[in-house]
């Protein structure tokens, strides 16, 4: 078994037989993790999310062998089944299939593994990977994710082509030690709907990790989409960090549903560089029994007449806990702005809890910056009129839920994923004891 | 055969205060019932009770239901038997669909006669909501939007009729379903409840304060509730009555002063 120590990033790098330049990073980034304590909670992003259970060096890297070479009987294999011009599958990191429609090709599209990406586009890759958006300085798991990130994917949507098909990847973690990596970048110009799905057995036993990063470049006039969903079963620790650029009149909608981890932790950030950038964050998170989700989000206005727009939607249930902390900032001359953040939250139990903490930061004078959180449980009179047509309380209280969680959906842009979500709410929203 | 809503000395509280005090009525279907009083005399307390709300509660009396125990029902199975609630102020459920809803409400309906019931088909809902929206006057838009979410007044009660129309009760009770409506709308809603009445052979009772109501849908019955109780029945001239010379003469004949109604 092995820990997280420079010999294990040598070695990884080594197994991959990457070029040096990946390894000089690798190592850069894990002597930052070195340097870097172990946040606890007196640290101030740290506060509502405690640590002190996970056993990081029993997890370990994932290094050669570890790795599993064929998709699990229990992998949710509905997970896998969409439609899409460009598919993957990757179990612990390692490619297992992979489709890309001539069209995509004929179009210039790149869409690969990430290790692939490292040995065949060398050039692209030292340009993007954890220089523009996600740098080791951003914290102890963005440092531990620089030194040992292994699979993911590599999207490049060259100037100014329109990718004619969606793009979707299905990654699996099998053996618990799991650090993907999501490079999104678009050329001026360029558009493109591209979706990450994680997932892990509902039965795994053990503490598992998933320590992720996801770099969304999105160039002048470009346009992105991206849906990230994550359902894996809650033995996993989930420690991300996302972050988005958009550029000049560029756009970039960002989707995210979170159903699964024991505790995840998520440094999500939009940055918008150029004036008439664009940016909007929808999350839809769902959480039961024990689970605790912290979601610390950032829309960053570093250019005038930019937008952002960031709503999440949750639901408790149990002894659940979801913690969004946002913070809207705008730098001194970033005028003419409209920020807005919306945080709403429903509990299904008493037991449930949710915090929500709003906050802004604005240097600039002329600007439109607004938000809203609110916290609450279902409404009886929502649930007797549903009841006063003959609908029983159960199933009233899951199409109240689900029309809280509709607004979200309804960004999806794929049938068979939103209908999959439709069904993952109803078996959360389950049977409760009391509303 | 046809259904009777018979309620005997119905007393229901609201948070320990009792409203209903003792309330007397038996509605058949195919008959229309007025139902007049001041404010705070305990019609819409009725009305809920009647619908099962859960914050009334009934403390004495029966009310027997198409042969049933109707207060040992639930809000839900009483709705499936054929009972409907015509809300004075339909509720808003935002992200549910005025289409979703109502084919949930149908496959309810079948799911509780038979277990094993798969619903209605997509296509064949489709047909019978395109049907019913285009008979009782409603925007085809009505069924891609949001439940009440964002209607106006007019709207929400032409909702309610469609709700009606689809479900296709036994026996209504309307709660001041004229209240809020414009001249035009009372039409549109006025003529949908007699529709329904004469196709499905409702039975209705009406809430109102106003006359105009009855000017357009004519009531068999008229009922003066006062203090929890109905005081006076008669036919339509007692409606009528009322419009030319108030409630002032009832409270005095029952020995209630206004203040008290206050």
């Amino acid at each position: 078994m092995s820990e997280f120590t420079q010999d294990a990033v040598k070695a990884l790098s080594a197994y991959l037989n990457e070029p040096e330049w990946m390894l000089e990073r690798r190592l850069a980034s894990f002597a930052v993790y070195d340097q870097t304590p172990m946040p606890t909670i007196k640290d101030e992003a740290w506060r509502r999310t405690s640590l002190r259970r996970l056993k990081l060096d029993k997890i370990g890297p994932s290094l050669n062998g570890d790795a599993a070479t064929e998709l699990p009987a229990d992998a949710n294999a509905q997970m896998l089944d969409i439609a899409a011009g460009g598919s993957m599958v990757q179990v612990d990191g390692v490619r297992l299939s992979y489709e890309l429609s001539e069209e995509l090709k004929a179009q210039g599209v790149i869409f690969c593994d990430m290790h692939t990406a490292v040995q065949e586009h060398g050039e692209l890759v030292q340009k993007y990977f954890m220089s523009q958006c996600v740098t080791a300085e951003d914290g102890k798991f963005a440092a531990l994710h620089g030194a040992f990130w292994r699979g993911g994917t590599f999207v490049y949507i060259p100037e100014g082509v329109k990718a004619a098909t969606p793009l979707h990847n299905a990654l699996w973690s099998a053996n618990g030690k799991t650090f993907t990596h999501t490079l999104v970048v678009l050329e001026k110009g360029a558009e493109a709907v591209f979706s990450d799905e994680f997932g892990s057995a509902k039965t795994a036993k053990g503490q598992f990790l998933h320590n992720g990063a996801v770099e969304l470049i999105v160039g002048d006039d470009a346009h992105l989409t991206y849906v990230s969903l994550q359902e894996f079963g809650d033995n996993m620790w989930q420690l991300t960090h996302e972050r988005g650029r958009v550029g000049r009149d560029g756009k970039l909608d960002w989707i995210m549903s979170i159903m699964g981890t024991g505790l995840m932790k998520a440094f999500q950030t939009l940055e918008l560089d150029e004036e008439g950038g664009w940016g909007r964050m929808s999350g839809l998170f769902f959480g039961d029994k024990r689970q605790h989700f912290d979601l610390d989000t950032q829309q960053n206005h570093n250019a005038g007449n930019t937008v952002s727009d960031l709503l999440y939607k949750g639901a408790m249930k149990h002894q659940a806990r979801s913690v969004w902390q946002g913070m809207i900032k705008a730098l001194p001359d970033a005028q003419k702005i409209d920020g807005f953040q919306a945080n709403r939250n429903l509990l299904l139990e008493s037991s449930a809890r949710a915090d929500s903490i709003p906050g802004l930061e604005i240097e600039a004078d002329d600007v439109s910056c607004t938000h809203a959180s609110t916290i609450g449980k279902v409404d009886d009179e929502e649930l007797f009129y549903l009841m006063s047509r003959g609908i029983p309380r159960e199933l009233a209280l899951r199409i109240i839920v689900q029309g809280f969680f509709d607004p979200i959906m309804q960004r999806i842009p794929f049938e068979g994923v939103r209908q999959r979500m439709a069904e993952q709410i109803i078996d959360k929203v389950g049977s409760l004891d009391e509303s | 055969m046809t259904a009777a809503l018979e309620i005997k000395n119905l007393h229901s509280a609201v948070e320990d205060q009792q409203i209903l005090k003792g309330v007397n009525l038996t509605v058949r279907q195919g008959e229309v019932h007025a139902l007049m009083g001041p404010n705070g005399s305990g019609k819409s307390t009725l009305a809920y009770t009647l619908a099962g709300h859960p914050f009334y509660e009934p403390t004495a009396g029966e009310v027997v239901y198409d042969g049933q125990d109707l207060l040992e029902m639930d809000a839900d199975e009483r709705s499936r038997a054929g009972l409907f609630l015509a809300f004075q102020y339909p509720v808003a459920i935002p992200g549910v669909t005025v289409a979703n809803f109502l084919r949930q409400s149908i496959n309810s309906r079948r799911k509780a006669e038979n277990p094993d019931d798969k619903g209605i088909s997509i296509p064949a809902f489709r047909r019978l909501l395109k049907q019913k929206m285009t008979e009782f006057n409603v925007d085809h838009k009505f069924a891609g939007r949001y439940l009440n979410d964002g209607f106006s007044g007019g709207e929400k009660k032409r909702a309610e009729i469609l709700q009606m129309a689809v479900l296709e009760p036994k026996i209504a009770i309307m709660d001041e379903t004229d209240s809020g409506l414009d001249i035009d709308a009372l039409k549109v809603v006025s003529d949908g409840a007699n529709r329904l009445k004469s196709e499905l052979n409702l039975g209705m009772v009406l809430i109102t304060h106003y006359q105009r109501l009855l000017d357009y849908i004519k009531p068999d019955y008229v009922h003066i509730m006062l203090e929890g109780r109905i005081v006076e029945s008669g036919g339509p001239e007692l409606a009528l009555e009322l419009e030319k010379h108030g409630y002032g003469w009832v409270m005095e004949k029952h020995g209630v002063s206004a203040a008290a109604e206050a």
